[in-house]
């Protein structure tokens, strides 16, 4: 992947900018040292690496105005990140950026039971959001797979998704009130404790827009009262096209499952040999989940298990218990793992018209063959995420580009099947150069227009998104901008 | 009235006009704007239909009914509930999709579900310039670029006129019951309505009526049977402790919640309409700082309509809150909410990027 030329202008600032950064901030919290900045050289996209030329960690929304005011001032590039879990490049630095990172900004700030949110600084993590009103029998419901780790800023920037979204959306449904610092130093509020912003819908602008709009500071989240159960069902199929099949009758039958997991044959094999879940010797694997009370549950895993017959299922296993439950899971949730443990693999996030899922898997297998990888498929089925981990070797010489190429051509696969780059990853660095065959020039245009009227110097995270070649005349702005 | 057929007529169109247009859908706001009016709604018709995917793709100028009607062949349903404001406006006309989206139109459900933005997943529209501009696409995972389809939803045809949405639906519930509480204050209800959907019990709809005569306090479930008999047998427990005079409505459940909709209380009514967006827990607060002539609280409190004497200044008296106050009947003070400085060059940005010529619903929103 390419990346911008680091200006030298800023290079040959650096001293000036790191001592009026730490003019306003406490003395551990500005890293310049080459050596400690290496700490922030890449995300969770490993094969990527660039160490900034310094990295910030602010305390408060105050701080975070400073900094950028200050970056603004210099022209230097700031590059915001959570907990650098994103698997798309989000954070990856330039070698003349500052990484702001909002890791050290974790308070709870609001609890409100009777208007059900919860105020949080940005940089606590996902998990610990539930972790703070569950005791009350509340949960923050979108929980993508890294939430132990990733921080709600990241999955406010990447609008991250997760299993359960299929019932309560993603991070976008789930949020209401966002403080932002522009890159200017301007603090805004938008929305909060009201159920609708008023004006333009900036707040669903900004969510999923990859820190190139503006660095959030405190988030406003909805919460909800936990179920009062929630009990999956197993079903194995020996053939892809009819585990799609019931998967597209379930939803017709008017059931909503919380979750419809869908693993192929490589991945249940990989992981039973890893965790071994017990899963039974099939092609394709759903796990649906539902939640309720335990009559509401009993209803309708019997009206999935009596769909699920209809397609000539392998074995039909319903969970009776929390360990059963469990046991179901355990095979689904070590899939990365395990799949990690025999090789190195590249994880795609495409999604498809849940339709178009037979065809999809089919071509993929094709391309798998041509290419001489071998492709594991474990995939949000319900709303069509898919989640192909095409499997290369990083130790020999041009596997990992080899590798890139077949990803690159699942994604036209998934744009042309009707679907999208990216379902919950976000574009970043990894997609960026594909976002010409999603989407048209003027399609782009519009896109760009927005982050002109944000961020008019193209300062913040930008060499994301967009094809560089695109927003070169525009990133030309941030070197006339010194 | 303008009202081309396709896509590229209505591109055409835009490029080459050089005074305000008035965009609209069906008309049925009725709102008064500048310029030549022009109507999405001869670009009409479902493009796809994909039950099995939840999704619906629709051209713009699609009536509402047309689309509920396809919906409902398969047992499915728009989630958000839009509602049909003609009986508050006694305008008559058609509601399309495209306005439904545009002006973010969402119903009593919008508390358990989302707004309409929220099941958008794709938009195809005319910018000011006449480029035809599409976003998202038509599945229900999808964090490719920008979410314009966000911004253009509620965007009241300033950014651009939509010609083609793609909306993700739902399985229409097999039943719906309502639990009544009789009898509340304002204060209480507004608790009560916490209390509901503080629960466990999966509420759709939670609102009120201060009818002085016999107020009112409804709370709506929908699934299954014998889960609906379930959550409402729990809900009359829990909510006990509100009113001891609690009914159940079966079978007139939905009737009661399109009456809510449509606020038909307030119809054939004199007065200025008002809608006050504000945190849920302080919507009896809200109702009592207004001095309405009449009140009703949705979305658990945090949506209040109130009723006032012609030409009162509703947004000074709600000063201390937070949320916005949006006038739906009435003249004399602006429709939209003012927006704070910050926002307000933000917005007057996107609008100038959108539509540089300053030509379309010049007049709409916080201009």
């Amino acid at each position: 992947m390419e990346m911008p030329i680091p200006s030298a202008s800023v290079l040959s600032r650096k001293a000036r900018v790191v001592e009026r950064l730490q003019s306003v901030l406490p003395q551990d919290a500005v890293i310049h040292d080459p050596m400690e900045t290496r700490a922030y050289e890449c995300d969770a996209l490993t094969a990527y690496r660039c160490p900034p030329m310094a990295a910030v960690l602010p305390t408060t929304t105050q701080e975070v105005s400073d900094i950028l005011r200050i970056c603004h001032e210099e022209g230097v590039p700031v590059v915001p990140r959570g907990s650098g879990t994103s698997l798309a490049g989000g954070a990856l630095p330039t070698a003349d950026c500052v990484i702001l990172g909002v890791a050290r900004m974790n308070d709870v700030l609001e609890t409100n039971y009777a208007d059900r949110y919860v105020r949080v600084q940005t940089g606590r993590t996902n998990l610990s959001v539930t972790g703070a009103v569950e005791e009350d029998g509340f949960f923050y419901a979108p929980d993508p797979s890294s939430q132990l780790a990733c921080a709600i800023a990241g999955n406010i920037a990447m609008n991250s998704g997760g299993a359960h979204c299929l019932k309560y959306g993603v991070t976008t449904n789930n949020l209401m009130g966002v403080t932002m610092v522009l890159m200017d130093g301007t603090v805004t509020e938008i929305g909060g404790a009201h159920l609708d912003a008023a004006g333009l819908d900036l707040l669903g602008l900004v969510c999923g827009s990859e820190g190139q709009l503006g660095v959030v500071t405190e988030a406003t989240l909805r919460i909800l009262h936990k179920p009062e159960g929630a009990r999956p069902v197993l079903v194995g199929f020996n053939d892809n096209e009819v585990a799609g099949a019931c998967v597209s009758d379930i939803i017709k039958a008017g059931v909503l499952p919380v979750a419809i997991e869908f693993m192929d044959r490589l991945c249940i094999e990989t992981t039973e040999n890893f965790a071994q879940a017990g899963y039974p010797d099939c092609n394709a694997l759903l796990i649906i989940e539902v939640e309720g009370s335990e009559q509401e549950i009993d209803h309708q895993l019997a009206l999935i298990v009596d769909i699920a017959n209809r397609h000539d299922p392998v074995e039909v296993r319903e969970s009776k218990s929390p360990e059963e439950s469990a046991k179901i899971w355990l095979g689904r949730k070590s899939a990365f793992g395990a799949i990690g443990q025999i090789s190195d693999y590249m994880c795609l996030d495409g999604t498809i018209p849940v339709s178009s899922l037979p065809m999809v898997l089919r071509r993929i297998g094709e391309l798998s063959d041509a290419f001489g990888l071998q492709v594991g498929n474990v995939f949000h089925a319900g709303d069509g995420n898919m989640h192909p981990l095409i499997l290369f070797d990083a130790n020999k010489e041009g596997d990992l580009e080899l590798c890139e190429q077949m990803g690159a051509e699942i994604l036209k696969l998934c744009v042309d099947a009707g679907g999208c780059l990216t379902g919950e990853h976000g574009v970043g660095i990894e997609k960026r150069d594909l976002m010409g065959y999603q989407y048209a020039p003027a399609d782009l245009e519009a896109q760009m227009a927005i982050k002109d009227v944000f961020d008019p110097q193209w300062l913040l995270n930008a060499a994301k998104v967009f094809p560089l070649n695109v927003t070169e005349d525009r990133r030309a702005l941030q070197i006339a901008a010194e | 009235m303008m009202t081309p057929k396709t896509e590229d007529e209505l591109a055409a169109y835009v490029a080459s006009a050089d005074a305000p247009i008035w965009v609209q859908g069906g008309g049925t706001r009725g709102l008064e704007g500048e310029g030549a009016a022009l109507s999405t709604a001869s670009m009409s018709g479902i493009e796809l239909y994909e039950p099995g995917a939840l999704t619906i793709v629709v051209k713009a100028g699609t009536p509402v009914a047309d689309v509920e009607t396809a919906l409902a062949a398969e047992n499915q349903r728009l989630p958000f509930e839009p509602i049909d404001y003609r009986g508050l406006t006694g305008v008559m006309g058609t509601p399309t999709i495209g306005g439904v989206i545009a002006t973010n139109n969402s119903g009593a459900r919008r508390i358990q579900v989302g707004a309409a933005r929220d099941f958008a997943l794709g938009v195809r529209y005319v910018d000011g310039m006449g480029q035809i501009v599409k976003n998202g696409g038509r599945v229900m995972k999808n964090v490719t670029g920008y979410d314009l389809v966000k911004l253009m939803s509620g965007s009241w045809g300033t950014l651009g006129v939509l010609t083609e949405v793609a909306l993700k639906v739902l399985p229409a519930p097999e039943t719906e019951a309502t639990v009544m509480i009789h009898g509340l204050s304002n204060a209480m209800a507004v608790e009560a309505m916490a209390s509901a959907l503080g629960s466990p019990y999966d509420v759709s709809g939670a609102a009120h009526s201060e009818d002085p005569a016999a107020p009112v306090t409804l709370i709506r479930v929908e699934g299954f049977e014998a889960s609906v008999t379930y959550r409402v047998a729990q809900l009359t427990k829990q909510l006990a402790q509100f009113g001891a005079d609690i009914t159940c409505a079966t079978t007139d459940s939905s009737a009661i919640w399109q009456d809510v909709n449509a606020q038909v209380c307030f119809q054939q009514k004199d007065g200025d309409i008002w809608r006050v967006s504000v945190a849920p827990s302080d919507g009896a607060q809200v109702i009592a700082a207004a001095g309405a002539e009449q009140a009703t609280m949705d979305w658990a409190g945090g949506l209040v309509w109130l009723r006032m004497a012609p030409g009162t200044d509703l947004r000074t008296r709600l000063r201390g809150f937070k949320g916005h106050v949006t006038l739906v009947r009435g003249s004399g003070f602006p429709r939209f909410h003012p927006e704070g400085a910050g926002i307000a060059m933000l917005t007057k940005g996107l609008r100038q990027r959108f539509d540089p010529k300053g030509i379309l619903n010049p007049g709409l929103m916080a201009a």
